[in-house]
């Protein structure tokens, strides 16, 4: 039994590794903000949600079985909280009884998975019931398959024949082994046997007697008596582990059940509080990762909404089948937000989520890195550019074909010659190598470099600024300038010019 | 001939075939330790009587070296070990009959001890078919075996044993415990209980789970409740048990003798090659001696300390070997040079290979030819002893005087760094009264001494010198020479590197 509610065959991989840059990623497209509005305060959400959302899926298909799912969540989000209730009373139930297989001896192994298995089959029990009213106001396919399979599999019958066994395995009427004879005549391959059906037994009266011998020991023999424990624990022993492995197994499939669901949970509370605010969300559209597509209405950065908690300016581009975005133009204009937003609408899509957009579509992508301009280096192991390249060397040790890579303000540690020619390289480099470019810079001779060579497969936008210096956080495209109009910005801290907004 | 033992050919009534205590030069030499290695870990076999047995016939030490030969062939190494192995198993289940006091499991072990044995016994006759032998006395063994596994009581005990054991594996019985009774039947074909559980869980199985089978102690399980159940079998059961009693009254003794010492024997070989092996893994290689009884002409190639080499190998710390010979009427060894420079070393090497040569056993080196002495003489400084009213010097010499008295022209005397506790001038005189004597009796003598003299006093004493690296005096090669005593060269090297040397002084002082 699976839930299968984050892929349509197998497991959410726990274990698996997050992409090696993952800090990188967190950091640069404030991804912390968008775990936290999941969570809801919730550690074991924000857990299962950063992880599900950073180990992107690069199969369109498992990504259309998610939105699908998810789908079936937004319109049904009360019953999806009650199936997520069964696994959380499951672990309060453990706590609350002190259930669990703790014993050093079999009898005590097999008397507490008996306890920790009733435990289980009162939640198997509710989980049938929410199967059996709920399931038909669901379309999606994880859903739809889902249900059928507790229908299927936790029948009343089943459940019934599961707490007969239960009754049976307190052995009432004494334990029986069979045996044979190993080394030396000692009783060995003891094997825990059916006792025969207490109707069998009356017909075990009238048929003749067969030689059965007997003995009895005496009550204060007490070597005697845990000679017999010890005999009747090698025949219960494999029983025991085969009980106790059993609520192991149905424990594992609740955790399952929970970690999938917890990840919709998480998209339930960030749809939410986005409607809250008035922001609109949408299924994105995947293409494949050979395709070039990037198009989109009212994109907007999630991370800088929740922040602000209000609506925020959306960007409109069509950036289909372009290998190359070269972002220019006036400081705080918008730029680093748009970059953020190509970042988080990326992984939103990949994982399965809607996007914080009107519309989008983009084809997926092998690997997502950034290369954003950190901090001096306080360690004073190496200079600034020394740390950029590095970090970029990083980036190539893995990365792969279709991948998508985002430069914010990238090599601009050293002189613009310099810097431009290092950004121009790489630049020419990954794109020659079927990687896509987001490049957000203020380096004129590199931006102006590429603009002038005609590319078809480039495009170039610039943050808008009305003549006067005012912001509208728009990008628009254009070629890029000579200046950023950071003397805009100069005079706003230096002369208190307000910079004119429209 | 027929076959008697594995490690004597002739079986004389005279012939030493264990001694009791160590031989008095076995500390001295380090033998101790590696006897003590060597026998470590075969406590069981008593085997020390044999290695403190030296032989003094070349014969016998041709017998053996043979065998051990054949032994180091890894395959039939490894058989032999397999039956001691069975033999060692038959013992514990011998043990057990002993000490068990229920008829039914008595039985059950002493039928399974004879079938370990009897097992074991095939094996090694078909092992021994199989393998490339060359040695006389692994080819009698040979023979022997085959002659007694292809006799007639053996095979009717084989069969017997056979017979009781399939009998045995066929029963199959119930046993039923309700609060303080315990009822035993035969098995009626119920279905096992756990396959059903299993069954019934099967659909919720999540990939590998977690081990809840406890490792149960077996141990005690002889005990009165299992004894009484399997009295119950045996009642369910009365021919098959009837049969194994008859074979136990039938067969008491089983074991035969000469096998039974053979088995004890081989181990003097297995110790040694399992105890050589780690030695060869490192590199260092053991060659079978030419022993000679004629001619006192001696000499190894790459020849190490057996016991400093394993102290080597455990420390990781290199292992010099060193080469010597004596020829013609060269006898004594004069070892002399710095301290610390392989002299003593050297001195228990010369023994130790000899000693081990006297048993037949390989020795490390490349190349080898010893003597067989009738005894090792060895006088190394010892601690003063309060008990003892003699000063140190008295008791050197009334040491030295019994060796003396008993060594013979066949002899090996070894003397290690005697006469340190009196005055230069006595140490000279004694030294060379001494030596006089040794040189008199015309055997093979190391001398390991501070006096020079010594070196020089006749046609055959040999002078060996412990060296140093000519650029680093204070480093030792562990290297024992041939080369005049001349205790001159190593002060003056020492005083180079302390720039004292004539010229380094004039230099100094000049300027």
């Amino acid at each position: 039994m699976k839930a299968f509610l984050l892929y349509r065959d197998q497991d959410f991989d726990l274990q698996q590794a997050l992409p090696s840059n993952e800090q990188a990623l967190v950091q640069d497209l404030e991804l912390n903000t968008l775990f936290l509005a999941m969570a809801r305060n919730d550690k074991f959400i924000y857990d299962i949600a950063k992880r599900v959302i950073l180990s992107s899926c690069t199969n369109l298909d498992t990504i259309r079985y998610r939105q699908d799912i998810l789908k079936d969540c937004l319109k049904n989000p009360s019953v999806v909280k009650q199936i997520y209730q069964i696994p959380i009373d499951s672990i309060e139930n453990r706590q609350r009884h002190w259930l669990g297989v703790f014993s050093r001896y079999p009898a005590g192994i097999l008397s507490g998975a008996r306890d920790f298995m009733k435990m289980f089959l009162d939640l198997l029990h509710r989980l049938r019931e929410i199967a059996e009213e709920h399931a038909d106001k669901f379309e999606s396919e994880g859903f739809r398959t889902f249900f059928a399979m507790v229908k299927r599999e936790l029948s009343i019958e089943y459940l019934a024949g599961v707490e007969n066994h239960l009754m049976e395995l307190r052995f009432s009427e004494g334990v029986l082994l069979s045996a044979e004879l190993g080394r030396g005549n000692e009783g060995t391959h003891y094997i825990l046997r059916k006792p025969p059906d207490k109707k069998n037994w009356t017909k075990r009266i009238f048929t003749p007697k067969k030689p059965i011998y007997s003995f009895n020991i005496h009550p204060r023999d007490d070597a005697g008596a845990t000679a017999i424990g010890e005999l009747k624990d090698r025949g219960i022993n494999q029983v025991a582990n085969a009980l106790a492995q059993s609520t192991d197994h149905i424990d594992k499939f609740l955790k399952m059940l929970r970690v999938e669901l917890a990840f919709y949970i998480g998209c339930l509370n960030l749809s939410e509080q986005l409607a809250q605010m008035g922001e609109t969300i949408s299924f994105p559209v995947p293409v494949a990762a050979n395709e070039r597509r990037h198009s989109f209405q009212g994109l907007y950065d999630v991370a800088l909404a929740l922040t602000m908690k209000q609506k925020t300016v959306g960007n409109e581009v069509n950036a289909d089948n372009k290998d190359l975005v070269i972002i220019t133009g006036a400081n705080q204009g918008g730029k680093s937000v748009f970059l953020r937003s190509i970042g988080i609408a990326q992984l939103l899509m990949q994982c399965g989520m809607f996007v914080p957009a009107d519309s989008f579509t983009a084809n997926i992508c092998a690997g997502l890195f950034t290369h954003y301009r950190r901090k001096e280096d306080t360690t004073m192991k190496s200079g600034k550019l020394d740390e950029e390249l590095k970090r970029m060397s990083d980036i190539v040790d893995h990365i792969t074909v279709n991948s998508i890579v985002l430069f914010n303000e990238s090599f601009s540690a050293t002189n613009e010659r310099e810097g431009s020619e290092i950004a121009r390289q790489i630049t020419t480099a990954l794109l020659e190598e079927r990687i896509k470019v987001f490049y957000v810079t203020h380096q004129f001779e590199f931006a102006h470099g590429f603009y002038s060579k005609d590319m078809e497969n480039a495009i170039f936008l610039r943050a808008d600024r009305k003549v006067g210096g005012a912001r509208t956080y728009k990008l628009i495209e254009g070629k890029p300038l000579q200046t950023s109009f950071g003397e805009d910005v100069y005079n706003k801290i230096f002369k208190s010019i307000p910079i004119e907004n429209s | 001939m027929s076959f008697q033992s594995i490690l004597f050919e002739k079986t004389e009534d005279n012939l030493i075939k264990e001694t009791p205590e160590a031989p008095s030069f076995f500390v001295d030499l380090n033998l101790d330790q590696i006897i003590d290695a060597i026998t470590v870990f075969r406590q069981e076999y008593n085997l020390k009587p044999f290695f403190y047995s030296s032989l003094h016939d070349i014969a016998t030490i041709q017998y053996r070296q043979e065998i051990m030969q054949d032994l180091e062939d890894a395959v039939l190494n490894e058989h032999i070990q397999s039956f001691a192995q069975k033999m060692v198993i038959v013992r514990r289940y011998l043990g057990l009959v002993e000490k068990l006091e229920f008829t039914n499991f008595r039985e059950g072990w002493f039928l399974e001890a004879a079938l370990t044995y009897c097992e074991g016994v095939e094996s090694l006759a078909q092992d021994l078919g199989r393998a490339n032998i060359k040695s006389h006395g692994l080819l009698t063994l040979r023979e022997y075996v085959d002659g007694y596994k292809s006799s007639d009581s053996f095979k009717q005990l084989m069969g017997e044993i056979k017979g009781l054991k399939a009998a045995l594996s066929s029963v199959n019985y119930c046993v039923i415990f309700k609060n303080l009774t315990v009822k035993v039947r035969k098995y009626e074909g119920e279905t096992d209980y756990t396959i059903e559980v299993e069954n019934l869980f099967e659909k919720f199985k999540q990939g590998a789970a977690k081990d809840y089978l406890l490792k149960l102690n077996f141990e005690s399980n002889m005990n009165h409740i299992e004894a009484q159940i399997l009295d119950c079998v045996a009642k369910l059961y009365p021919d098959i048990f009837t049969n194994l009693h008859r074979f136990c009254v039938e067969h008491g003794t089983f074991l035969d003798e000469t096998i039974r010492i053979f088995d004890r024997e081989i181990q003097f070989y297995l110790a040694y090659l399992e105890y050589t092996s780690s030695l060869k893994q490192a590199g260092l290689m053991f060659c079978y001696p030419q022993v000679f009884n004629t001619d006192k002409e001696v000499y190894i190639e790459e020849g190490f300390d057996l016991a400093l080499a394993k102290k080597c190998i455990s420390e990781h710390t290199p292992i010099v070997p060193n080469n010597f010979y004596l020829k013609d009427k060269e006898r004594i060894f004069v070892v002399s040079g710095p301290n610390q420079g392989g002299k003593t070393t050297f001195a228990r090497m010369f023994g130790q290979l000899h000693y081990l040569a006297s048993l037949g056993c390989p020795v490390p080196g490349r190349k080898a030819r010893f003597y067989l002495f009738d005894n090792i003489y060895t006088h190394f400084e010892r601690e003063e002893n309060i008990k003892n009213l003699r000063g140190k010097l008295q008791d050197d010499l009334v040491r030295i005087h019994e060796i003396l008295d008993q060594a013979t022209p066949n002899s090996i005397i070894i003397m290690n760094e005697i006469f340190t506790s009196t005055t230069l001038k006595d140490a000279v005189y004694l030294s060379k009264e001494i030596m006089e004597r040794i040189i008199q009796l015309d055997l093979l003598c190391v001398y390991v001494t501070f006096i020079d003299e010594l070196a020089s006093l006749s046609e055959k004493t040999v002078s060996v010198v412990s060296t140093v690296y000519p650029d680093n005096p204070v480093l030792r090669t562990f290297k024992i020479v041939r080369k005049p005593a001349d205790g001159l060269a190593y002060a003056l090297s020492i005083a180079e590197k302390y720039r004292l040397t004539y010229s380094y002084l004039k230099e100094r002082i000049r300027s």
